[in-house]
Formats: C-alpha cells, structure tokens, sequence
C-alpha cells in the first residue's frame, strides 16, 4: 500500500548528501494531492462547506438564534433573492440580519438564507454521522469476517444467538413474557455451550449434546451472506420502508443510513484483510505475544484503511443525497430546516420563486460533486498503481 | 531458572502435518531436539524440510486447521507448550520466547514507527510507563548497533535499510529480555557483509545477556560460525546431529556427507560442483523406510524398508543411518 516516491530524493550530483529529505508518508501523499486540481477544488469546497455548517450551528442554534430559519413572516412570503424587506409592515427583531433577503424568502416568508444555513449543518451531520457508523460497523464485520473467516460456527452458538437476539426484539416489540422465556433458554443453551466447551478436549462431548457443535458453516460464510443479502435490497427503499415505520427524528434517519450502507467499507476490509493476514508483520506480531483484538484493530485496520476512507468520502455524499431525497418526498424532519424540505416546499413554486428550487439544489449538487472529487483524488494518491500516472 | 543439564526447551518426537485436498503432507515427522540454557543451537536443512514449521509449532503459530499436530510434546521450563491454551501462549510469546523472522522487509508494521513497534513489545508483556519504555527502547537500539537511536525511533521501516530493519526486528525479540530467541533465518535475505555483521551482532548480544538460540538457516558457512550444536533435518526428521567438529569433521548420515561435499570450497578447482543426486521428496508422498533412500549412495534393502533408528556414535554425536553406523563399527 505504502510506497516512497522515489523521485523527491535529491540525486548526490546536485545535493551532494545521500540523505533521504525527511518527509512524513503525508507530505508524500499531499504534494501529490495538490497537483490534482479537480480534488483541490473539492477539498476547498469542502473545508468551506464545513466552516458554513458549523457556523451555520451557531448562528441559528438556540431560543433567540442570529439567523432565525422558522421565523414566519407571512407578509412577506416568495419574496426573491436580494430583495429588501418591507421596513413598514415587519417588527425590528424581524428584519433579517444580513438587511436584505439574500436568498429569497419561501410561501411562509421564512429567509431562505438561515434554512440553508441550518441544512448545512444537518447535511453535514447526516453525512459524517451516517458513514461513522457505517465504516465502525464495516470496519469491525469485515475485520472479522477477513482474520477469523476460516473458523467455524458451531449450531450450538448460532442457536444461542438467535434465542437471544429474538428475546430482546421480542421484548422490544412489547411481548414481554414471550422475550424474557427466550433469554433464558438462549442463556441456558450459552452456558451448556460453556460447560461442555471448556472440558472439550479432557472428555469427550456427551452424544446428546454433539449435535450442539455441528460446524454449520463459517463465520466468513456468515459475514459475506450478511453483506449479500443487504445488498440485495434496493437501499433507498429499504430507508424509506424504514424511514416510514419510525419516527422522523433526524438522528433516526443518520442511524438507519449508516445500518444500510455498510457493506462496501466490510467488503474492502475483508478483502484488504484477507491478503494482510498472511504478512510477516502480523506473524511477528502474533509472534510477539500481541493479542488478536489489538492485531486487528492495531496493527491490521491501519493498512486496510485507505479504500475505505476513499469509499466513505464518496459516502458522505450519497449520505447527504439520501437524506436530500427523504427530505423531499416528505420523510424528513421537520422540525429542521434541511436542504431536501427546503426542495420540497419550492417545488409547489417551481415557477413563482424558481429560486426556492436553485438555491439548494445547487448547494447539494456542488457539496456532492466536491466530495466525489475529494474521495477520487484520494483515492489516486493513496493507490500505488494510479500513482505512477502523475 | 532451572540449573544443570535440564533443558531450557525439549521438542520430543514432535510431528506437524498439513491437510490439503484430501493428501496429508508430513511437513514435521518425529522431530526431536532440545535447547540447554544459553546455548546456540543451529537447525540446518533445506527449504521445505520442516525446519521453520518445527519452530512455528513451538509458539503455537501452526495455523489449525490446514495444520494439524497429531503427536509429539513441547516442554519449556518443564512446561508443555501443545497443552496450553491461547492466552497462556501469548504470555510466552515474546516474552520469555521470542522470534525473529526471515524477511526483515516485510516483518515490520509500514504505518508504525519503529520506536512505537518496540515499545508495544515491551508494553505488551510489561506495565511500565511511557517514558520508561521510551527510556528501553532507546537503550534496545543503540544494543543492537543502531546509530543515533534516538532519532531512528521516530523513523518508519521504509527509511531503513534490510539490515537496520533486520535489527529493529532483533531488538523488538530482545525487548522482554527472553530465555530464548529463535531465529529463523535471520540474516537469508541480507547480503553477505550485512550477515556477517549480524552474526557478530548475535554474539554479541550473547555474550551479554543469558540468552539461548534456537538459529534455523540452511548456510553451513554460517552455522560453523555459531553453533554450539547443530541439528541436520531432513524430509522432516532429524538427520544428524552433535557439535560443529563432529558434524563438519566427521559427519555420519550420507546427507550430511552430500551437503558438506556440495559446498564449493570442496571442490577442488576446475572440477564440477559436487551434488546431491534426485531431489527432496514431496512431503505428501515420502518414499517408504529412510526418507533420503531414493538419493542415497549407500543405500540397500533395509534402507527401502526401515525407518532407520537413532544411532549413537557417542560423545553426543547422533545420526539416523545404521548403515554408516555398522560401517564405522567395523572399522
């Protein structure tokens, strides 16, 4: 994964020093970033993007926020961008702060400029809450799926789990009695499971009980099935299938993205992990008395990271789309002002107040566009082969 | 620590076999040897004779399955090494045994610095603070001659050269101060000039530190420099084994003959290179009674027949051919 470009040493005829310059792998890798302008011009979109979102918290978070984004004014309603307010018919603590309406106004007369303000921040939120979860769920299935692929289930313990598992969404779903009876049988099964397993070896597993440590397949098989049949469903539809059974909070919405997107990160750490697993370096460190948990997460994650930090860029995008498009078929939060209702309440006036439609249409197509190009650029200077191209 | 001649390490009879599409290769067939306190001793073979396998088994890092370790016990300090479990395992590894590994290019961690790498060996095994690992680590790579070490530890392995990596890798093996340090063919993959100063390194670090080493290498030039006793495998069991004298002087198993014979130096000039006839056996199918009759000159009918047994040509000089074995008895 890691390769030195040699190139940036200097030759001895010039320099006269064999020293190699000290740069970190980082340096390597930005000098090589920079020369990319379509994924320059993403990361600035999107340090810009961040500044506006986390301003955007500040100054419209709070009982008596600098930009109001729910403030009614009804007065004033589908006025364009750039207009002036009417000083006559509005109270001071009305007037928008900036003097002028620079986005427009929407149906309620609410400034468009402080909705799109509060949208930044739920897009970017959506966006990183959504891909953390699903590049820690990813990370953690396809680390295990690639180190421990090989191992077996035995029935016994699937069983358990699934005793277990299906009590607590019984109980979840409110039988209570039903959930608690199958907790304990899946309890009684795990500590049979842990009895007999741990004199395995001194004496031999009752007959009875050997159906119990039937290798039914192993936890790759498990794993990779898992990440198969969630890709099965189309994803957008299985959110809003979700989306449509709870209810529209705006972290229930981060939470359920995250749960459906993690198949891509599990799919590149296994893969990634599948081929570390028989370097050196895991052998010396397992050599070392290093313990499994830690090889994983220590010393194994670190290697396998870069696909996964160039898919969950490009993540945070479809991140940000997915909600945009929640938002606008009416599944959203309301209680936010988010860049997908802002789209759905101006497609009533596509014609009256186009502006209702540009303004954030343009700002999710601009953040999406600078995050796949950030994530592509990435992706160049993090793959040794595509490197060798610049 | 035991004292007398109780061995640091016995392997007795130890067998590792790998299962793979319904064959059984025999990679480790009855191996036995054992490693006295500070004593080098040297395990000589050619690849794919079982030498590294055999050490694998010692640290439990057989891979189970394809692997499988159908017979044979590991003592260590009294202690049987094949009955413990995962987490008694750890607690040995690197701490009271250690291993370093034939490829210093690769055995290191890319996006660690070499500093965290040896101060996670001594942390893994030993509570001790931050700077007092910091404080060892330095200490570590200035014993196994690295320069200025306390900038080195801030380096990552891509600046270091094979042989500075080769003794990062030592000083990480180093780190808990273990009983005994296997090397499995540690300087293979570095040139000539390098080995040798890691050799020299070896003694050093002996000479120091009450340390004993289990050395694998199949370079008999380096095995005449350092071993107190040297173990010949062959096909997966010991061939012969006694001390440099015994095994360069005067060796009694016809393999060890062909090697010795094989070696350049001799060969008299302008005469072809000397060579073993027919090649290693595939450990699947091992040909009936000694494995090495199909290339041996001295072989008969037993030979086809009979796994050989152990035969003692005294003063603790062992070889598995009772051919030689009546042979020098006549004499």
């Amino acid at each position: 994964m890691i390769v030195m470009n040699q190139n940036s040493k200097p030759s001895p005829a010039e320099g006269g020093v064999l020293e190699a310059p000290k740069r970190t792998l980082f340096q390597e890798n930005w000098n090589l970033f920079r020369k990319n302008r379509l994924a320059m011009a993403g990361l600035v979109i999107f340090v810009i993007f961040f500044i506006i979102a986390v301003g955007g918290f500040f100054l419209t978070y709070g009982r008596s926020p600098v930009f109001d984004p729910a403030l009614v004014r009804l007065q004033e309603k589908l006025r364009p961008p750039l207009s002036k307010p009417n000083l006559e018919t509005l109270k001071p603590e009305e007037l928008p702060r900036l003097g002028i309406y620079l986005f427009g106004t929407d149906d309620l007369g609410r400034d468009i400029f402080s909705r799109m303000l509060q949208g930044a921040w739920v897009s970017l939120t959506v966006g990183f809450i959504a891909v953390g979860i699903a590049v820690v769920i990813g990370v953690f299935l396809g680390g295990i799926a690639g180190y421990y692929g090989s191992s077996q289930i035995p029935l016994g313990h699937l069983l358990a789990c699934l005793l277990l598992g299906g009590g607590v969404i019984a109980i979840v779903a409110g039988r209570t009695a039903m959930g608690i009876s199958l907790i304990l049988f899946g309890g009684a099964t795990a500590a049979l499971l842990i009895r007999v397993g741990y004199a395995e070896g001194k004496r031999p597993i009752p007959k009875a009980l050997s159906v119990l440590f039937f290798n039914l397949f192993s936890v790759d098989v498990l794993i990779t099935g898992l990440i198969d049949i969630m890709l099965c469903f189309p994803v957008f539809f299985l959110i809003l299938t979700v989306v449509a059974l709870i209810p529209s909070k705006i972290h229930y919405i981060m939470i359920v993205i995250g749960l459906t997107s993690w198949m891509g990160s599990a799919r590149f750490i296994r893969a990634e992990f599948l081929s570390l697993r028989e370097q050196d370096f895991v052998t010396a460190a397992k050599a070392l008395g290093v313990s499994d948990w830690r090889i994983i997460f220590r010393h194994m994650v670190p290697n396998a990271m870069s696909p996964v930090l160039v898919s969950a860029t490009i993540g945070i995008a479809s991140a940000i789309l997915i909600e945009a498009g929640l938002s606008f078929l009416g599944f959203g939060d309301a209680s936010y002002a988010t860049w997908g209702n802002i789209l759905s309440s101006g497609k009533d006036f596509l014609f009256d107040a186009p502006w209702l439609t540009f303004v954030p249409g343009f700002a999710v197509l601009i953040v999406v566009l600078a995050f796949n190009l950030f994530g592509e650029g990435l992706r160049d200077v993090l793959n040794p082969k595509l490197k060798e191209r610049h | 620590m035991s004292c007398g001649n109780e061995p640091l390490l016995s392997v007795e009879n130890l067998k590792v076999f790998f299962h793979s599409d319904g064959t059984v290769s025999r990679a480790v067939d009855g191996v036995s040897y054992e490693v006295k306190e500070g004593e080098t001793v040297c395990l000589v073979g050619e690849s794919g004779c079982g030498k590294t396998v055999s050490v694998l088994a010692i640290l439990g890092l057989v891979p189970q399955p394809p692997g499988e370790i159908p017979g044979g016990e590991i003592l260590f300090k009294g202690r049987s090494l094949l009955e413990l479990n995962e987490e008694a395992l750890q607690e040995i590894r690197g701490k009271e045994i250690s291993m370093i590994f034939q490829e210093p290019m690769t055995s290191l961690n890319p996006v660690f610095t070499i500093g965290d790498q040896i101060e996670e060996a001594i942390t893994t095994h030993e509570a001790v603070e931050r700077a007092e690992a910091q404080r060892r680590t330095i200490e570590l790579l200035a014993d196994v001659g690295i320069a200025s070490p306390e900038e080195r530890m801030k380096d990552y392995p891509h600046n270091l050269s094979g042989g500075q990596r080769q003794r990062v890798m030592i000083a990480m093996a180093l780190a808990c101060e273990p009983d005994l340090v296997i090397a499995d063919e540690p300087t293979t993959a570095l040139d000539v000039t390098i080995q040798d100063q890691i050799l020299h390194l070896f003694r050093e670090l002996k000479k120091k530190r009450q340390m004993a080493l289990l050395y694998i290498t199949h370079n008999l030039g380096v095995v005449a420099e350092i071993a107190d006793r040297i173990y010949v495998m062959y096909a997966g069991i010991i061939a012969e084994v006694g001390n440099v004298e015994q095994v360069f002087r005067n060796p009694n198993h016809p393999y060890t003959m062909g090697l010795l014979a094989s070696l350049p130096s001799r060969v008299r000039k302008g005469q072809p290179l000397y060579s073993i006839p027919g090649a290693v056996p595939d450990p699947a199918y091992k040909p009936q009674g000694c494995p090495f009759n199909p290339r041996c000159p001295y072989v008969n009918e037993i030979c086809r027949r009979e796994f050989p047994e152990m035969c003692d040509f005294g003063d603790h000089h062992f070889a598995r051919c009772p051919i030689i074995f009546q042979e020098r008895k006549n004499l």
